[in-house]
Order: structure tokens, then sequence, then C-alpha cells
């Protein structure tokens, strides 16, 4: 039994389905990254997860609990948090408001979290007083990491975390990713970036037509001959 | 000496006749503005109904009023009217509410675009109205008491021995002060407390504040709670200032659509900006400016004309070239629009 789970997953937005049966899990802390070329429906996958589009067949577990039947608020609040691929800051509200944000439905203290998120996004501790909205493309990413994170969320699920920034930035951004592992939350991606974010996956799915292709380890899938031809060029 | 005395006079004339009603009207049009600009950031559509909103509440604040008046209650040099306001505002969030529940949240649920909004807001405009001219009816209706002046002309000649009087009506005094506390107060909850900030947020970019989790229902709430606090202390200033017609709130509309988006709709200090830029375009265009420069020019030099750029009868139009000027150069407004 994992963490959270879709199982068999089929759906769409309306239209023409465009999961046709996959299936993701993710274990407490584990990177699972999904990959695949481009709409074979890897958002629209981790999206049923979350629950913002109608399931006509397949179930999602949470904690062992189905969840299938919950709204996307009632799934943050049970601790799921997400961060789109675009327009994931809030650009007009200043660093530390949109972390502030982020920790909306917590009632407790958030000092300790906050020194733990400056501690792991020090660049954020010296722009707390900027608007989110004139950073760089990076810090913004770590902003949108960062607001997600301080919900204290048991499941942190990135859509394209490193889309349109630089390669060091990339690499910077899956080694905070990394550390975040380090504390047990359970992380799911979906990336372009299909390499480098299998080397850090403990599981990958490749997914094509809405459909899984391939799933195993990430290092298995790298060391896999038919997905290094089809899916990492060669 | 009787040069000083000239031009200090000539400054008096512009205090009382362009300063002072300028700042009074213009406090008038940024609550007024500044009600549109929150309808406009959080539930993302005009507001037609908005100048009829703020005359439902003057109605009711002086319906109020009067009652308190026939029981022989008064603030003494104050008006009574203020006495009255929360009655007002309790009756207009009433009213903004209802027609949210009625109107509004259906065409939410729908995900309607904006346009079918404001379509709607202009089917609430017509109602609104009507309701308005039906209790009260359409004349005009004065409910102004007690103290008149702070300053009055007469008092500040004696006063000065100028020949120039300046008055500042209670009513001028009156809104000058409450709109400072009220924006005040609005940017304190706006910047400080956990809903003004999830209204913000929600303003910003709805989806990651449902992601936060913010309740979209109490922000909608809690808009037009203040929505109706605004519309109803605007419109009731505005009343004791002038007087009570629903017609002219009606009218009201376009100087106030104007303020916010010449301020940059959506932006609140720009909708304060953006009521001053209105009130005091319109009152120094429409001024006749003959006596100011008898004072000012040498004897030979007189102006024959009243040197009054456009009548009063056009100060509407003044709303209107603002509106165009800035839609051409800066569309976004003066301060960058369309964020809380």
């Amino acid at each position: 039994m994992s963490f959270l789970s879709g199982e068999n997953m089929v759906g769409g937005y309306g239209g023409a389905d465009i999961l046709k049966g996959c299936s993701i899990e993710v274990n407490e802390g584990e990177i699972a990254v999904i990959v695949g070329p481009n709409g074979a429906g890897k958002s629209t996958a981790m999206r049923a997860l979350l629950g913002m589009l109608d399931l006509k067949q397949g179930s999602v577990q949470f904690r062992g609990n189905d969840i299938s039947s919950l709204s996307p608020q009632d799934r943050i609040a049970e601790g799921i948090a997400f961060v789109p691929q675009t327009s994931n800051v809030f650009t007009s509200m200043t660093v530390f408001e949109n972390l502030e944000m982020g920790a909306f439905l917590r009632n407790d203290d958030i000092a300790e979290t906050l020194e733990q998120i400056y501690e792991l996004f020090p660049i954020l501790a010296e722009k707390k007083d900027q608007l989110a909205g004139e950073l760089s493309g990076g810090q913004r990413q770590q902003v949108a990491v960062a607001r997600a994170l301080m919900s204290q969320p048991a499941v942190l699920m990135l859509d394209e975390p490193t889309a349109g920034v630089s390669p060091i930035v990339m690499d910077e951004l899956f080694d905070r990713i990394l550390e975040v592992r380090q504390t047990g939350v359970a992380i799911l991606m979906v990336e372009q970036n299909a390499r480098q974010a299998l080397d850090i996956a403990d599981r990958g799915f490749v997914l094509v037509i809405g459909e899984n292709r391939h799933t195993d380890t990430g290092a298995a899938l790298l060391a896999d001959p038919e997905v290094r031809r089809s899916f990492l060029g060669g | 000496m009787e040069a000083i005395t000239d031009f200090v006079s000539a400054i008096v004339l512009l205090l009382n006749f362009i300063v002072v009603p300028g700042l009074s009207y213009g406090s008038q049009l940024a609550l007024g503005a500044l009600g549109i600009t929150l309808v406009f950031g959080i539930l993302r559509f005009a507001n037609f109904a908005h100048g009829d909103t703020m005359a439902f509440g003057t109605m009711m604040t002086i319906l109020v009023t009067w009652w308190l008046q026939s029981k022989g209650v008064n603030l003494g040099p104050l008006p009574t009217a203020l006495l009255a306001l929360p009655a007002g505002i309790a009756s207009t969030i009433l009213l903004l509410v209802v027609t949210d529940r009625t109107v509004y949240r259906y065409y939410r649920h729908n995900k309607a675009v904006p346009v079918t909004f404001m379509i709607a807001s202009m089917g609430v405009m017509f109602m609104t109205n009507g309701i308005v001219r039906f209790v009260i009816g359409p004349n005009d209706q004065r409910f102004l008491d007690g103290e008149r002046f702070i300053v009055s002309a007469r008092n500040f000649k004696s006063m000065t021995g100028l020949s120039e009087g300046l008055s500042i009506k209670v009513s001028q005094g009156l809104t000058i002060v409450v709109a400072i506390i009220l924006v005040a107060l609005l940017f304190w909850f706006l910047q400080k407390t956990r809903t003004g900030k999830a209204m913000r947020a929600y303003s910003d970019n709805e989806d990651l504040a449902l992601l936060s989790g913010v309740d979209p229902d109490r922000v909608v709430l809690v808009t037009w709670i203040i929505t109706a606090i605004l519309a109803t202390i605007a419109g009731t200033l505005y009343g004791l200032d002038k007087s009570f017609k629903p017609f002219t709130y009606l009218q009201l509309l376009l100087p106030m659509f104007a303020a916010a988006i010449v301020g940059g709709i959506g932006n609140p200090i720009g909708a304060i900006v953006g009521g001053y830029v209105i009130a005091f375009s319109e009152v120094m265009v429409t001024y006749a400016y003959k006596k100011v420069f008898i004072y000012l020019l040498p004897q030979s030099l007189e102006p024959q004309g009243l040197l009054q750029l456009l009548s009063t009868d056009y100060k509407f139009a003044v709303s209107f070239v603002i509106l165009v000027l800035v839609l051409l150069v800066r569309p976004t407004g003066i301060l960058k629009g369309k964020v809380l």
C-alpha cells in the first residue's frame, strides 16, 4: 500500500479522455518522476491526483483512504501541496507574504517552518521583503516551492519545476528537492528534463498517450536501452 | 502692501473655490472608486451598480436620520446622519449580499465571462435605482443638520481683514477626515490581516490562492461588505456636501469609473490618486478665473471674459477626456492596475 496513489485513472477535461488507464504512486521520503513525450498526459495525471479533473474510472488513495470524491481544496487540507508550472507565485506580494499564504490553513506558529525554509532557500531570506514579481525565474521557482512547503505537506507535487530556468538553476533546484526529500516528504514531479529528473528519482513513470509505458526505479529506467532510445535521445 | 494683499486674496480665492471643494469632492470620488476597484480586483468585473449602491446606502441613512431627528436625537454641531450611518451600512451590506446570492453567484459558478457580469450588474443597477426612486422619490432631499461651517466666509473676512472669504463647510471637513480614516483602515486591513492578505492573494492569482486554501466564498462576502461600507459612507458624505438626488448618484458612476481606471483599476492607491486627479481636473477646468486675474494683473490688463475654460454643464466631459487620454497613453493607469 503506497502513501499516495492513483490507480488505473481514466478521464480528461470534458472532451476526449487524456488519461487512458494510468497509475501513479509515491511513498514518503521518495521522489517519483513522471516523464514522457509532449501530450502524454503527464501534468493531467498529476492534476487528477489533486482532483482537478473528474475521473471516469479509477481511484485516488491517500494514507489508505479513498479520496477520489474530495475537492482539490479538501485534498490540500489533507496535506497535499501543488506547485503549478506557471503563475505559481503571488507577483504583487512580497516573498514573505507568499510564504505566509502558503501557511494560510495553519493555525499554529509558523516561525520554525519559516526558519527551515530560509535555511533551505537562503536567497529567500535575503529577498523576503521584495515583491515576488520582481525576482528572476529561478528565484521565483524557489518561492513557489517554498510556498508549497510552508503548509508542511505530506506530499509535494511539482509540475515541471525547471521549465524555463538555466541548467545551473536546474541543478540547484534538484539539489533543494533532494534536501526536501530528506525531511520525509513524498515528492511527485512532472519533468521535461527526463534524464536529470530520473537521475534523482526513486521511482519513474514513463507515460505515453495517457498510459504507463515503463515503470521502474529511476536508475533502472535510465539503464533501460528502450527507454534511452525512445525517450532520452539515445 | 496692496500688491501683497491682492496676491493673498488671489490665493484665498483659489483655496476657497478650487482646493477645498477639490479635496472634498476628490475624497468622495476616491471612496467610490475604491469600491469599484475592489470589486474589479476580486470579483473581476466592472460593477455598474456601484453608483446606485451608493444611492441606496445614502437613502437608508437619510431615512434613519429623519427618524432620529423626529425623536429629537442629534449630534450637536455634527450632522445626525453620522449616527444613522451604521444602520445605512448594515442595510447596504444586506442588499449586496442578497444580490450576490441571487444574481452574481450564479454567474460565478458558471464561470461567466466578465462582460456577462457587467451586463448583469447593469440589471442590478436599474433595479436598485428603481427601489431608491420608489422609496424616497426622484427629488432632491436635504438631511444636513448641525453646524454649517467650520470657517465661514464672513468670519474669515472679519478675522483677516481680506476682501475675499474662505469658507470650509462642516461637510467638507468631515469628508476629508472620514476619507483619511477609512482609507487608513482599509489599507491596514488589506496589508496586515489574514483576511486582507487572502483578498490580495485571491486578486493576484485566483488559482494559486485556492491552492493555498483560501475560501473563495469568504473572500467574496468580505469584498461585498467592504464595498457596502465604502459606498454608503461615500454616498452619505456626498449627500451631506451637496444634496441627495438619486439621478446624481447614477451620474457619479462616470467620474468614479474614470478615477478607478485613471489610477489603475484593481489598485486601491490608484483609486485614491485617480479620485483626486478627476476631482481637481473637473473643478479647475470649470472654474472662472476672472477674479483671480483681477487681483494678480495690473488694472490695465484686466480680463474681459470670465476666463472659464469649460462651462460647468460640461464637467462630465472632463472625466471622459481624461479617461480617453489615459487609455490611449497609459492603459494600465497612472499606477499599474489589475492587482490589489
